[in-house]
């Protein structure tokens, strides 16, 4: 198969971006996309060019590194992250346009690489039980119902792509941020601090300049593990709960609401 | 140098941990914080062990070279965690879970340390659901558990497909929560190029900025490396892009001994390769095992499509040969079995390298909703990769490399022959002998991490040290040593890329130090290996600029050392005159085709110790003894 490519170029955070055209051929239908990338730096190096750079390292979809946009999509076509998109699911003779994950609090570092520490500092926020290492209580004796875990794993799945801020037109987080609420907060180990955390979540996404939610519904459409939109209104209970038992007299003014 | 004592404990092995323990000394809360340990990797080992001591008040460095700690390989692990808490009410117990790993190991491995690990698997579990991992659950609410291969009871947790993905963000999550409480620091995109040795100890590292290229410089009192496993030799294996022996490779550069080299584990259950282009491979988990059955057809060539040859026309092959474990069949002994039926001509799919594993009977026996909940998202994935429906048609698999054993020698205090330098996880050769048995390396990775160097290391910071400064020459001279061979990288101005040479070398490893190797083709694969390594030396190319972001520099670097560790692999397996575990030498089989140990000569650990870039490593042998299990030919049948 042959296609062109549009790629994003970028040489550093402050430059300016431009669009340069590649063409590839004779792709084998069964590359990965990222594969098809493999082959054209192995040519650009033979050709003395520079690669384009990109992210990836799993390449199976769980590690969340690989992040592209593909004919506008995070992630491309197919709803799955971008190392699972195979070539076969593009038309021979395409002409493909590849960029980085858009958003102002992903800074792109080159080409198609972005930081995306953000999502990290808002895990910091509070994404955890607050359990440190040592003796624990028996699992056994604190039973979760099969279908409380099943739904408490449908929020864990999350694999922190940021495919959901990518694909929001407000830039938000709240799908992220909502899957580790929700996962949280679904099992007994969560309770003590779910107040808290939704609150010093919430409080970070701000800080870190992600935008609120308006209901689009895009970051879910994108999202690899197919994490429901439910997990926003979690979130969104639980902050104003947070909010209003702290002090009632200062409302929620999450940009969300 | 000789190999130093592995401080093994001495009293009986049930209480040889409990011990160490009690004697120990201890650094009070107060001085804890102005004791610095420097955490290479944020797998499950290095983000556990970086949260644990974190917890107790030292001051925590943790580097890893991906964009977030979150992201390292351990999150891909699938199948599941094993802890003998015996829930299945099958009489598992500590001592089970030692012989099976002891057996599963082709007996390579030491006693007193299988032995804690075992031990301590429960209170991992423990742990991890405290920290709020949401295993799967019974219909009563308790803790789910299933069989892995190598063993006769369940004592697996998991969650769905995606065990180590939920044990990493445990893990992730108690470290971050310690960043926020600002008792550590974590530097992703930064990638460790050399420790530095001060008057004998490991007091800080070299590493270089992958976002700016800066080559920085980091003291402290000890250093643990948790930098993973080194699979990516083969070039394509289950490992992600960027797993790496770099950190390692220089450690044992710098003195410390790399153990069992070769022993790496290619694992049975992955999806073949489809073309040359195929950057690497994807394992479909073990699990599938325990309801999916392994086939060929009788007939070589017959192309029917699978569905249409007869159930007398299939070969089940392991379980024929092995009726007692079938299908769950040990790693090593099913992907053996997996490429003598393709050798034998009787392989499936369009390169004739892949056999059948087919759940058309689990469907029916169990219904099509019960192993949707069990293996769900695999078949997803396993769909989404190559496009066929595996409740319709049986997956085709193929052995791919996936683990190693191997890795720099250890004491009992997981304290490699660099003292200061600790080696946790995948990265040391300790606890797997010559065969890992499933669902053990997140076991592992989480004993060393959250419940092992957390005391040994606090242990060695007991000590009075003067602090070092990253202005003393020891610093200089290594950071002098990382910039020359990155200069050496960048100036080589040849015309192929990194990857080339990293398949080239690929292809001479899973030829000849694979699934089964022989002496005379080791011998090639050494001067095959040599030529590579000319050729990479004199027609490398990698993108200029070393002082900003560049991937193939990162990559060219990682393959200098890949190259260096093949032929210390090759001459590892070499030196092994018996067949053991994941180390198949042809010249020494049983009558039917099995493994042949020789106790006699074998039963120790072989560690290597460099010799700079001209000389031949040398060898010390680390005798093993068994008091606890029976050294016996290992039978699966």
């Amino acid at each position: 198969m042959n296609f062109t490519l549009e790629i994003w170029r970028q040489f550093d955070t402050g430059e300016e971006g431009r669009y340069e055209d590649f063409t590839v051929e004779g792709i084998d239908p069964e590359a990965s996309f990222l594969e098809m990338l493999d082959q054209l730096n192995e040519r650009l190096t033979e050709e003395e060019r520079r690669t384009v750079a990109f992210d990836s390292d799993c390449r199976e979809g769980i590690c969340g590194t690989c992040s592209l946009v593909i004919n506008d999509t995070p992630h491309g076509p197919r709803q799955v992250t971008s190392c699972q998109t195979y070539m076969r699911d593009f038309e021979d003779g395409a002409t493909i346009r590849v960029e980085p994950f858009r958003s102002t609090t992903f800074p792109v570092i080159r080409d198609l690489v972005t930081d995306r520490s953000a999502l990290d500092r808002v895990i910091q926020a509070g994404g955890y039980t607050g359990a440190t290492t040592g003796p624990q209580p028996e699992p056994n004796s604190m039973p979760v119902a099969p279908e409380v875990q099943e739904k408490a794993m449908d929020a864990a799945i999350c694999i922190g792509c940021g495919a959901c801020v990518a694909a929001c037109p407000n830039g938000a987080a709240m799908l992220f941020t909502g899957a580790k609420v929700t996962h949280l907060n679904l099992l007994p180990q969560g309770q003590a601090e779910r107040g808290n955390r939704a609150n010093s979540m919430v409080e970070q996404m701000d800080e870190e300049g992600f935008g609120g939610c308006t209901n689009f519904g895009e970051c879910s459409r994108v999202c690899p593990q197919e994490i429901s939109l439910d997990v926003i209104g979690m979130l969104n209970r639980e902050y104003r709960k947070a909010r209003l038992s702290r002090d009632p007299k200062d409302p929620p003014t999450m940009l969300a609401q | 140098m000789r190999l130093p004592d592995a401080k093994i404990p001495p009293g009986p092995l049930e209480h040889k941990w409990q011990a160490w323990i009690d004697q120990h000394r201890l650094v009070g809360p107060n001085n804890r914080s102005g004791k610095n340990v420097i955490v290479i990797g944020t797998g499950l080992a290095g983000a556990s062990a970086a949260a644990s001591l974190a917890a107790q008040g030292f001051g925590v460095k943790s580097f890893c070279f991906q964009d977030s700690p979150r992201r390292a390989h351990s999150i891909a692990a699938q199948g599941g965690i094993n802890a003998s808490k015996d829930y299945a009410n099958e009489g598992d117990s500590v001592r089970r879970l030692f012989a099976d790993t002891m057996k599963g190991g082709d007996f390579r491995s030491r006693e007193a340390n299988v032995w804690r690990l075992a031990e301590l698997s429960e209170n991992i579990i423990d742990q991890a659901v405290a920290q709020g991992v949401p295993f799967n659950r019974e219909y009563g609410g308790q803790l789910a558990t299933r069989s892995f291969g190598g063993v006769l009871v369940q004592r697996t947790f998991y969650s769905r497909g995606q065990t180590g993905q939920q044990l990493l963000l445990g893990a992730y999550s108690a470290l971050e929560q310690q960043v926020a409480a600002g008792n550590a620091v974590v530097h992703s995109r930064h990638e460790m190029l050399d420790v530095v040795i001060v008057d004998g100890e490991a007091r800080g590292v070299i590493v270089r900025n992958l976002v700016t290229g800066e080559i920085e410089r980091h003291a402290a009192d000890a250093v643990i490396l948790a930098s993973g496993g080194y699979t990516n030799v083969y070039y394509l294996s289950t490992n992600a892009m960027g797993s790496n022996v770099t950190a390692a490779w220089r450690a044992h550069r710098h003195g410390a001994l790399m153990a069992n080299p070769s022993y790496t584990q290619i694992h049975p259950t992955c999806i073949p390769q489809s073309g040359e282009y195929q950057s690497k491979l994807t394992l479909m988990s073990e699990s599938l095992r325990n309801d999916g059955r392994v086939w060929v057809p009788r007939k070589g060539g017959d192309d029917r499509p699978p569905a249409e040859i007869p159930e007398d026309e299939r070969f089940y092959y392991l379980e024929e040969r092995y009726p007692s474990f079938g299908n769950l069949a040990p790693r090593d002994i099913a992907s053996r079995a997996a490429k003598v039926v393709c050798d034998d001509g009787l392989g499936v799919g369009p390169t004739g390298r892949g056999v059948y594993l087919d759940f058309r009977d689990a469907i029916a026996q169990r219904g099509r909703d019960v192993v949707e909940v069990r293996y769900g998202n695999l078949f997803e994935m396993y769909e989404n990769i190559t496009g066929e429906n595996p409740y319709e048609t049986p997956m085709m698999i193929y052995p791919a490399p996936h683990y190693a054993m191997g890795g720099l020698w250890v004491d009992y205090e997981l304290q490699t022959t660099i003292p200061g330098l600790f080696a946790i996880g995948e990265a040391n050769f300790s606890d797997h002998g010559a065969n890992r048995l499933g669902a053990s390396a997140l076991m592992q990775a989480l004993a060393d991490g959250y419940f092992i160097v957390p005391h040994t290391v606090a242990h060695h910071l007991t000590a009075d040290r003067e602090s070092v400064s990253t202005t003393d020459s020891a610093f200089d001279t290594a950071q002098d040593a990382v910039e020359s061979h990155i200069t050496r990288l960048m100036d080589v101005g040849g015309t192929k890329a990194a990857q080339v040479f990293h398949r080239e070398l690929g292809n001479v490893m899973l030829d000849y130090c694979g699934m089964a190797r022989n002496a005379p083709g080791l011998e090639k694969a050494l001067t095959e290996i040599g030529e590579i390594r000319e050729n990479f030396w004199s027609d490398l190319r990698v993108d200029p600029g070393r002082d900003e972001f560049n991937q193939s520099l990162e990559y060219a670097n990682r393959v200098s050392d890949f190259l260096e560790l093949g032929e210390l692999m090759c001459l590892d397996a070499l030196r092994r005159e018996e067949s053991c575990g994941g180390h198949f030498r042809e010249e020494y089989e049983t009558d039917d085709g099995e493994a042949l140990r020789d106790d006699e000569r074998f039963a120790k650990v072989t560690a290597w110790e460099y010799q700079g870039d001209d000389g031949d490593p040398v060898p010390h042998d680390e005798q093993l003894s068994f008091e606890n299990v029976k050294l016996a030919t290992r039978s699966y049948k």
